[in-house]
């Protein structure tokens, strides 16, 4: 067995506030090494000031954070030289090109010209920017856009990417290329961090995932494990109102799982289909649509916090 | 101050690689303005002047807009274009997630300004000494004054620049703190023969009175102690603007 390596980010009761408000209240956070790494959370919930405490553009009003085992407070220089970060809204030169983009950002890590060059034509080809390359950003398309802006972060061969929500009003098509990047990535040994509020995009990428809400960490584990501690593997959805829900649940054998969110109510058990037929059973001829489909994070955020990931946190 | 002189060298670059794409349309007007200036005020306006101080008009004006033109030089670039690069092009948050550091993007400005003020500076320098309003080799004395002007507008604006919660404020930068320094510098009169003398005290005050000064004397080829003051002023006030500037950046782009 090889040595367990100690983790890449080690957060220990960091609070972060600005003025009354707390961002971050006494989060706890280890990002093991070589994994890939999510932060789920509504909007507000404090995962961008966790990131910036990560990569140092934020000082944590009480707590340590430890990058690469040293702490960002002292060392933040050397911890952003091996760390590369995109940001939620892309940082780009819109009248330069892509690779003139790519080469000043190459020279703020002091990479001498020829690295540059070769690392320039590696990421453009990883990346498929093609002839994009030599085309001025403010005429590429939001796609283009973000995988230049993924490129930059990538100019230092990071042992740490970090990427703020990556494919946040992306087309589907390109949610799903830069994945495959992030995957290959990953599968190269790069550490990778992401913060999302798609609890589709942290289910496929993630092997890990913190849930925060109102900058406390509210769960802690990888995708499956959290849906099956806290619900079962399977859901089914309907709708009815709260009268209904409550003759359906009390008309089952065996209590189970639920949540409601409006209208809709979700039960959950691990092999769905003797609820679904339960269930239809109880509906009489009423033949509502019931949808039997996998629980998600989704349903583990609804279930631990009572709101929605797209409600404010 | 923590500075690594080699990532405040990438800032300057990364403004040094944008501004070639536009130099052509940037440094042309450098040299049409002094022109007007000299050819309107110099030999327009001074043509109803017999003399002033033992010298034509012209020759006064000379030096007086050589500082001006570094001052104008820093300034544009520390005011709109480095507030356009925190607020809107996010510029700063990009470079602070690699190695370079606050301090190295107050450096790497600092000195790019002053590059920019040498563009201005420099052209106005040619266009005065194709007019022949340079002593030579003695004015060659005054090509340092620039740099110097370059530093201390450039430390004022960016103190002003890193503070300001919106960008209208400009126009209260230059309209009453450059234009009137401008006017009111020793450039166009001498202030010292219209001022009474304890409002002298006061005017000393004033930050473009130092550099038109000090290129004056290197005009002039006449140094007494009062360039040691001078140099002096530029770089006191430089250095207290530039530790204010660095806890406005600090604040604003590390809270």
């Amino acid at each position: 067995m090889p040595e367990p390596k100690p983790p890449v980010v080690s957060m220990r009761g960091v609070s972060k506030s600005y003025g009354r408000s707390l961002a971050v209240d006494g989060l706890d956070l280890d990002v093991p090494a070589g994994q890939c790494f999510g932060l789920l959370g509504p909007n507000g919930a404090g995962k961008t000031t966790t990131l910036r405490m990560i990569y140092g553009a934020a000082r944590p009003s009480a707590g340590t954070v430890a990058v690469f085992g040293r702490d960002v407070a002292r060392h933040g220089r050397a911890v952003r030289a091996q760390l590369g970060v995109t940001l939620q809204d892309n940082v780009l030169i819109e009248t330069a090109t892509a690779r003139e983009n790519m080469e000043i950002f190459g020279r703020h890590y002091l990479l001498d010209a020829e690295t540059i060059a070769r690392r320039v034509g590696t990421l453009v080809e990883f990346l498929q920017l093609g002839a994009h390359a030599d085309m001025i950003v403010r005429r590429l398309s939001g796609g283009f856009k973000r995988r230049l802006a993924v490129a930059l972060s990538l100019m230092n061969m990071p042992e740490l990417l970090i990427l703020d929500e990556p494919t946040t009003g992306l087309d589907p098509n390109v949610r799903q290329g830069l994945w495959s990047r992030i995957r290959a990535l990953r599968a190269a040994g790069t550490t990778v961090l992401i913060t999302t509020h798609y609890m589709d995009e942290a289910e496929r990428l993630c092997d890990r995932v913190v849930i925060m809400t109102r900058g406390r960490a509210i769960a802690d584990d990888a995708p499956a494990a959290l849906i099956a501690a806290h619900l079962a593997r399977e859901a089914i959805e309907f709708d009815c109102d709260e009268a209904e829900g409550e003759r359906f649940l009390a008309g089952l054998d065996d209590a189970v799982p639920h949540l409601r969110t409006g209208d809709r109510l979700m039960a959950f058990a691990d092999d769905a289909g003797w609820l679904q037929e339960a269930l239809r059973a109880l509906d009489g001829g009423d033949r509502r649509p019931f949808v039997l489909r996998p629980a998600n994070l989704e349903d583990v955020f609804l279930s631990l916090s009572g709101t929605r990931l797209d409600e404010e946190g | 101050m923590d500075v690594s002189p080699r990532h405040a060298w990438s800032v300057w670059r990364r403004n040094a690689t944008l501004y070639r794409r536009t130099w052509k349309f940037n440094i042309l007007p450098n040299f049409f303005e002094p022109v007007f200036y000299l050819t309107a005020i110099g030999i327009g306006v001074g043509a109803y002047i017999s003399e002033i101080g033992g010298m034509r008009y012209i020759e006064f004006l000379t030096p007086g807009l050589l500082a001006v033109a570094a001052m104008h030089g820093a300034s544009f670039e520390v005011t709109y274009n480095v507030y356009v690069r925190i607020h809107f092009e996010k510029a700063y948050d990009g470079m602070l997630t690699t190695p370079v550091g606050p301090d190295d993007i107050l450096i790497g400005e600092l000195l790019w300004s002053m590059t920019r003020s040498l563009f201005y500076g420099g052209g106005f320098f040619i266009v005065a000494a194709l007019f022949g309003l340079v002593p030579f080799p003695g004015g060659l004395a005054a090509l340092v004054v620039i740099p110097l002007a370059g530093l201390l507008f450039a430390a004022i604006g960016l103190a002003f620049t890193m503070r300001i919660p919106f960008i209208d404020l400009f126009s209260f930068y230059f309209t009453l703190f450059l234009t009137p320094l401008f006017l009111f510098s020793d450039v166009f009169f001498p202030i010292r023969e219209r001022l009474p003398g304890a409002w002298l005290i006061v005017a000393e005050a004033l930050p473009l009175l130092h550099p038109v000064r000090l290129a004056r004397s290197a005009f002039l080829g006449e140094w007494g102690w009062v360039a040691l003051w001078d140099v002096g002023y530029i770089l006191a006030v430089s250095a207290v603007l530039l530790e204010f500037a660095r806890r406005g950046v600090r604040k604003r782009m590390m809270s």
